[in-house]
């Protein structure tokens, strides 16, 4: 199973901040995972604003990223402290 | 020293703490950040600040070694809240200390700078009118590039 978690004003935009799927096959990087959680939330804003990373396993990855059903995925939308 | 606080932050103490680990440098400089009361958005009631651990204390860390590495300072302070917190609440403290005021002005301009636009943090702010969530403004962005153009960030 993943864990997704959603930070920011994304936290506010799903059921839950965190979360935990069994990844469909179809499924298998961080553009794939944006288009079908875009489909299952109704949150266009994950395809539309790259200003949103992914952090895969707490570490930031550029995107395409390769993703398994045991991976911890985080949606960080720009950050700011202060 | 680099420390997340969930609970509330006493900015004199932090201080007072720094003062006695500061040695015999010449020059203190500290930073306190607190809740404003006001906002574009209304009247301010409180403010929730989100952290993502461990890419939060990592990331502060690294800003940390860094400034350590770019100018002589002999300590070195970094206190940030999470959680919720009311106006008037200290968000932030940085703290430097170095032989001459200039090394301790420059570092802990720069690590504000930091916290302000690549620290993993995000900020709600909750007002009369609402809650927004606070993203840096162009004007952060520029501020900490400044760090960029001067030497080697």
């Amino acid at each position: 199973m993943a864990r997704l978690s959603f930070f920011g004003r994304l936290s506010d935009t799903v059921p839950s901040a965190e979360q935990t799927f069994s990844l469909p096959v179809s499924v298998r990087n961080t553009t794939e995972l944006r288009r079908w959680l875009s489909e299952r939330f109704m949150l266009a804003v994950l395809l539309d604003d790259r200003s949103i990373r992914i952090a895969v396993n707490d570490e930031i990855v550029c995107e395409p990223h390769g993703l398994c059903d045991e991976d911890h995925i985080a949606f960080l939308p720009p950050v700011g402290g202060g | 020293m680099i420390e997340l606080r969930q609970s509330r932050l006493d900015a004199a103490e932090a201080l007072r703490a720094f003062e006695a680990r500061a040695g015999d440098a010449g020059g203190l400089v500290s930073f306190v950040g607190r809740v404003r009361s006001e906002a574009a958005g209304g009247t301010v009631f409180g403010l929730h600040l989100q952290a993502y651990s461990p890419l939060t204390e990592q990331g502060m860390q690294t800003a940390a070694d860094h400034a350590l590495t770019r100018w002589p300072l002999t300590a070195l302070s970094l206190i940030h809240r999470i959680g919720d917190m009311a106006p008037g609440d200290t968000i932030v403290f940085v703290a430097t200390a170095a032989r001459h005021r200039r090394d301790a002005f420059e570092a802990a301009d720069y690590l504000m700078d930091y916290l302000k636009t690549e620290a993993v943090f995000w900020k709600k702010e909750l007002t009369d009118k609402g809650a927004r969530w606070i993203e840096p403004r162009a004007q952060d962005y520029q501020d900490q590039a400044r760090w960029a153009l001067t030497g080697d960030t």
